[in-house]
């Protein structure tokens, strides 16, 4: 990779910024870099090419998010596109920290750490009310409002809340 | 649709195959919406039809790729005729009841739980490496999820016991399908891009008896499986799934929106 110029090291940086801003459209408390979807941001023959990796295999916000992120490097005044970003798969786990805080702040309970492990993926691990606290919680549905939650309720305030699917 | 200028590679075939299993059990879960028996089973088909499609939605696109001939996965999805699908039979089953949807979508989680796996860590093709990574979790959600319906329902009262039963009855000796593949599915193994699906059969079997014992139901044994889906030979109910899927495409070519 052979980057000599330092406007375009700065660029990289802006277009990142740009890109990094997009809330997530089903749950904007949250960026694309907070859940780690926004994978990298290049400046290829000065195009800004920014590489996203799907969440959830149906998840339908795809397409919305891809065309988010384009249109802010298109207003930070780049040329942009879209590198659709397959492998290695991203998993709750490439969620930042900040981003989990955010969830927890919104009222989502965020995912456990350590997708491969069953226990997380099945939600046997303890979830904690993202309301109250409380770990007296029960799993009301195994799917909820999108694809990429469960549902929960908590015994201690009584609160529904949704559990970001570990996966 | 298909040109007979164009040879198509085993691989395309193998993913095709792939896709149009995922695709035509998610239109077939997805007639659920609004219909299940309780909100959140509802909301639990609509979002296992919703996982199926989103991997036939990837699938498709890499078969379009593969294929490079200018078709896009909408049109391998919706321009195709009914020979023209590779699908397993399993899939285009009708849903009859809630025990015969739920128990359909465990014969083919359980299948395609280990399938997943066995791609993610060891295909030498690193796009199907990266779908399985997402797709084993998920099919891993619905093995469990069908699960528990299972022995719920074998385990529950006279009359949910009665009717996995029947589903049982119904739908097993379509299960065998699973492992015969295809040449170009074994093709693809000898390539180590797929897995030989025979030897999944073991892990397959191992899963549907455990919950099975659980759900105090019998494994049947099959004297006559049911096989033809690999080679575009499908039953009366695939025409009838293709007139609703591709009706809008049929009705109004290159719709856009």
């Amino acid at each position: 990779m052979a980057k000599p110029a330092t406007t375009d090291n700065l660029d990289t940086a802006r277009a990142w910024a740009a890109a990094a801003a997009v809330p997530d459209p089903e749950v904007p408390c949250v960026t694309v870099a907070d859940l780690g979807i926004l994978r990298d941001v290049t400046i290829e023959d000065g195009v800004a090419v920014a590489h996203v990796t799907p969440t959830y295999s149906g998840c339908p916000a795809v397409l919305a998010i891809e065309l988010a992120v384009e249109a802010a490097l298109l207003d930070a005044g780049f040329e942009a596109r879209i590198e659709r970003v397959m492998t290695p798969s991203w998993t709750t786990d490439w969620i930042t920290p900040e981003g989990s805080e955010k969830l927890r702040a919104y009222g989502i309970a965020p995912p456990v750490r350590g997708s491969n492990s069953k226990m997380a993926l099945f939600g046997e691990t303890v979830i904690t009310c993202p309301r109250c606290g409380s770990s007296e919680t029960t799993k009301v549905s195994e799917f909820g409002s999108t694809a990429c939650k469960a549902h929960y309720t908590c015994k201690a305030c009584a609160e529904p809340f949704d559990y970001f699917k570990c996966i | 649709m298909t040109g007979a200028a164009i040879t198509h590679s085993h691989q395309f075939e193998a993913v095709l195959q792939l896709a149009d299993d995922h695709l035509i059990l998610g239109q077939r879960v997805s007639e659920w919406c609004g219909h299940a028996p309780m909100l959140e089973e509802d909301l639990g088909l609509a979002n296992m039809a919703l996982d199926l499609l989103g991997q036939s939605r990837a699938l498709y696109a890499y078969a379009a790729e593969i294929e490079g001939a200018g078709r896009s996965e909408d049109d391998l999805a919706f321009l195709r005729l009914e020979r023209q699908y590779l699908n397993c039979l399993l899939v285009e089953r009708p849903n009859g009841d809630f025990a015969h949807s739920i128990l359909r979508q465990l014969y083919f989680a359980a299948f395609m739980h280990p399938f997943w796996q066995w791609v993610s860590a060891n295909s030498t093709d690193e796009t199907l490496r990266g779908i399985a990574g997402k797709a084993e979790k998920e099919m891993a959600y619905h093995v469990r999820h069908c699960g528990e319906w299972v022995v719920r329902l074998g385990d529950g009262t006279e009359k949910s016991a009665h009717r996995i039963k029947a589903a049982v009855v119904a739908l097993h000796h379509y299960t065998d399908e699973l492992f015969q593949g295809s040449a170009a599915m074994a093709t693809c193994a000898e390539d180590a891009i797929l897995p030989d699906v025979e030897t999944l059969r073991p892990v397959w079997t191992a899963t549907i008896t455990n919950i099975f014992a659980q759900a105090l139901l019998e494994v049947p044994d099959v004297a006559h499986p049911q096989t033809g889906g690999r080679i575009g030979e499908h039953g009366e109910e695939m025409g009838h799934i293709l007139a609703e899927l591709q009706y809008m495409q049929r009705t109004y070519p290159n719709l856009q929106w």
